[in-house]
């Protein structure tokens, strides 16, 4: 039998959100049987990492603060990547937006006021937008690949970190570890519910996200973004510039990435450390396309990928599977959905015959 | 070979199927040797489809074709070409970086050396009076001398059956002329020539008999010479040919666009340069821009447009208004809409709903956006105005232009531009792959724009397009445009010169202009 792959006439919808399914199932699948071949507990392994922190309501608040950081970075990405601007640099972005916030708290520290978190906030943000500035200027001026520049200033943000861990940003109280003071109370993200470890970032990360919904789906700009990303000289004709597209994408991108840096900063961190960068960054990449680019998609895969940091550590204790194992599920998960994509716009044929060749 | 067959080739019964379309539909005709045999009908009726069957490209469900009196399956072009079938083909498949001998070369089945191909080719080129160098390099070629490249890479194979792909789509009138001679030659050697192609007074002209096809099927043969153009017409469209009046009375109000010395420089390597273009069409005028191909048509629609922008403000003035240095998205504003050449991904994004389209360029004028937010019952509501209008064939405003035919994509494209009611309208290759019935419906459009006022500029490489349509007429040539000409007084031939003539035959050129000067 002959698989054949046809091409559909229309794009289908009904794969566009299917095929993210299939490729989270094929994973906990692909995951099993190779946990299993190399010596583990496969099933438990992907019981663990996927269902557990699900039916664990005490997983639950790290789910939230684990998702919101992947959903805001990748809902920013997800601008960029829908107008063909590939920003693979969120990372640094992060941490630059880490480093900003926290510039900010280090100098007002020992001072009080409800002004200092915002304008950590904003710190961040700009902090992240104007490291995604470096890529956009070489791409629009230089045609520099952005995909090479954002990703190679990725190392350079984590060099930074670590020298101002070890050099001017050092605790002086510290016993010389590489780490800042403790943000003070007037520099944390206070809890919004009680007794749990969910800050206020998480509810924020979401209204941003609903708000980008809206300009995506809804405005003239968030129309550029995808005109730009389809045909470059269609949006020519339409009166929309490809350079400011350029811009605004890598902007909002770093923007949205330099947010949620001092959201963890200022949040579960509560200070800097060398470790900062936990590659939410990268792990964004793979939010944005199993949330299909969508803000909606991308809250729901944001939490799957949670689900996947959260049962990789119940999974170390519980089974004794190595620290890389969420790791290897999570980039099962992208491989398989970059392979099933592919349904969208062609449909499988089966064949149980060879069609006539030659016979002159 | 004892016993000579009848025919040179007979085509059985051909059948040919894709997904959610028949493309041939039991097709038989047969071709007599040395004869000139039209296959003529409308975008999508199955033409290419079943050439690329005869010539091995695809193999057909059911059905045979008996070559020279016995059954063959063509397993691929290199049989086909073994067997006798050359092919010239609509697009040509040159290297442009490499000289005519050496494209020639890399064309071959089988291996011979430099100079015996060169000495062949020399042979063909001076048996049927073809005027080429071997040794030019193909980027500095026209588009004509590169169709002769095509012509004798086919004729070197010594062919017993030539097919020809809308083979004067891209040519002067007199290099049509020099084609057809070449052709009739070749017929009177002995050699059947398969020409494809949608004019009807070019086969009307050449030959001898017709196969007509729509929607796969065969639905005539006929006597082209026996038949009238509308005729044919209306056996290619299967109806009646409807009438396009441009109104009888045409009187041309104020200048709306004034073109003044527009001058850019080509961008990259394969750019035209425009130099000193002027030229200015008043309200209710249609004013043609006739050319070859690649004479700088695609730079003049974007300087028009305004997705390229002048330096000099002045050079474009719309109303008496300077509008050169400002951006398409001001210039709809001020009046001037555009719809380019190419539809895909240029006019209209595939993957985009219809609604999403009439966004791209109707969202000012038409109101479909407010503070920024797009309005998208606006959107739908204005969508479907088009729809209507201009009779698109579309499961709805949300079907993605991409679903839709290349006619009916066309129709909406010009009917979202014309509805828009723009002061000045510039459109480019306005029925290019478009079928007659969607093509008379498109001029309609644009006399009932002009006859309410706006002025419209055609650029086309369609002569008798335009000369059908317009009121006046220039010619754009190596990026200079020539004077106006009024149509109905420019002949043929003066036309024809200022396109080039002949191109890469300067004297053919020189001794054509003496006999134009002549009278």
């Amino acid at each position: 039998m002959l698989i054949e792959l046809e091409r559909r006439k229309q794009p289908s919808r009904t794969m566009l959100y299917l095929t993210p399914v299939i490729a989270v199932l094929s994973t906990m699948f692909a995951g099993a049987v190779i946990f299993t071949l190399i010596g583990h507990d496969g099933i438990g392994a992907v019981r663990e990492i996927f269902i557990t922190p699900l039916i664990d309501p005490y997983k639950w608040q790290d789910l939230g603060i684990k998702a919101a950081p992947l959903i805001l970075i990748a809902c920013g990405l997800a601008f960029g990547f829908r107008a063909n601007v590939w920003n693979i640099g969120a990372e640094g972005q992060y941490v630059i937006g880490g480093l900003a916030g926290t510039g900010i708290a280090l100098a007002t520290w020992g001072m009080e006021g409800w002004w200092i978190l915002p304008l950590m906030c904003l710190a961040g943000m700009v902090g992240g937008a104007l490291y995604a500035a470096i890529p956009a200027f070489l791409k629009t001026r230089l045609q520099v690949n952005e995909i090479l520049s954002s990703l190679m200033l990725t190392y350079v943000s984590i060099q930074l970190l670590y020298y101002l861990m070890r050099g001017p940003w050092k605790d002086p109280d510290g016993f010389n570890f590489p780490q800042t003071r403790l943000f003070t109370d007037s520099q944390i993200l206070p809890e919004i519910i009680p007794g749990t470890i969910v800050h206020l970032g998480v509810p924020l990360a979401l209204i941003i996200v609903l708000i980008a919904w809206i300009v995506l789906d809804k405005s003239v700009f968030g129309f550029q973004i995808r005109v730009v990303g389809a045909a470059p000289a269609a949006a020519r004709y339409g009166g929309f510039s490809a350079k400011k597209t350029i811009w605004a994408a890598m902007l909002i991108g770093g923007g949205f990435a330099g947010l949620a840096g001092i959201f963890e900063a200022a949040g579960p961190f509560g200070q800097m450390v060398p470790q900062f960068p936990t590659g939410y960054g990268f792990t964004a990449i793979i939010v944005a396309f199993l949330g299909r680019l969508h803000p909606i998609g991308i809250i729901l895969a944001g939490i799957i990928l949670a689900v996947s940091y959260v049962g990789g550590e119940i999974a170390q204790t519980s089974l004794g599977l190595p620290n890389a194992a969420a790791g290897i599920f999570q980039a099962m998960m992208l491989f398989f959905l970059l392979a099933t994509d592919i349904l969208v716009r062609y449909r499988l044929k089966f064949s149980s015959t060879v069609t006539s060749g030659d016979a002159s | 070979m004892n016993n000579q067959p009848d025919n040179r080739v007979e085509l059985r019964g051909i059948t040919k199927a894709f997904p959610g379309v028949l493309a041939n539909d039991d097709v038989s005709f047969k071709i007599a040797p040395g004869e000139i045999h039209a296959l003529l009908g409308e975008n999508g009726a199955g033409k290419s489809t079943l050439v690329k069957m005869i010539y091995g490209i695809m193999q057909p469900d059911a059905g045979e074709i008996i070559w020279e009196g016995s059954p063959v399956i063509v397993t691929n072009p290199k049989a086909a070409r073994k067997m006798g079938v050359g092919m010239v083909f609509q697009h040509f498949s040159l290297f442009e970086a490499m000289t005519v001998l050496e494209n020639i070369a890399l064309g071959m089945d089988s291996s011979i050396s430099q100079s015996e191909l060169e000495g062949k080719i020399r042979d063909v080129m001076h048996k049927y009076g073809l005027k080429l160098d071997p040794h030019r390099i193909v980027s500095t070629l026209s588009v004509g001398e590169r169709q002769r490249i095509e012509i004798v890479r086919a004729l070197l194979l010594d062919p017993k059956l030539l097919i020809m792909d809308e083979p004067t789509s891209v040519l002067t009138p007199q290099e049509v002329n020099q084609l057809f001679g070449t052709l009739r030659q070749l017929s009177s050697t002995g050699c059947s020539i398969l020409y494809i192609s949608h004019k009807l007074h070019e086969i009307k002209e050449l030959c001898e008999q017709a196969t007509i096809l729509r929607g796969g099927r065969v639905v005539g043969d006929c006597d082209p010479r026996k038949e009238t153009s509308t005729s044919m017409a209306e056996m290619m469209i299967g109806g009646n040919l409807k009438q396009v009046s441009k109104g009888d009375d045409r009187s041309f109000g104020p200048v709306k666009i004034a073109v003044d010395g527009l001058t850019q420089a080509g961008d990259g390597n394969f750019g035209m340069a425009l130099d000193n273009i002027s030229f200015s069409v008043r309200s209710g005028e249609i004013f043609g821009i006739a050319g070859v191909a690649g004479n700088g048509q695609n730079e003049l629609m974007l300087a028009l447009s305004g997705e390229t922008q002048s330096n000099s403000g002045n050079a474009i003035r719309l109303d008496d208004r300077p509008v050169g240095e400002i951006g398409c998205l001001q210039r709809r504003s001020e009046g001037l809409c555009a719809v380019p050449e190419e539809r895909n991904g240029h006019a209209a994004v595939l993957e985009f709903s219809l609604t999403e389209n009439s966004i791209l360029t109707a969202r000012d004028r038409m109101g479909l956006s407010k503070n920024g937010l797009i309005s998208n019952s606006n959107a739908v509501s204005y969508t479907d105005q088009v729809i209507s209008t201009f009779g698109v064939k579309a499961t709805g405003a949300e079907s993605t232009a991409g679903s839709l035919s290349g006619g009916n994509l066309q129709k909406f494209i010009v009917g979202r531009e014309i509805m828009q009611n723009p002061e000045v309208l510039v459109v480019s290759q306005p029925t290019w792959g478009v079928d007659a019935g969607a093509a008379a419906t498109i001029h309609q459009a644009l006399f009932d724009l002009a006859n309410n006022g706006s002025a419209i500029i055609v650029i086309s490489q369609d002569l008798d397009e335009l000369l059908a349509i317009c009121d006046n007429i220039a010619v754009i040539n190596e990026g200079m445009l020539s004077k106006t000409l009024k149509v109905g007084e420019a002949s043929i031939d003066e036309i024809g010169l200022l396109m080039g003539g002949v191109h890469g035959d300067p004297f053919a050129t020189a001794e054509m202009t003496e006999a134009v000067h002549a009278h």
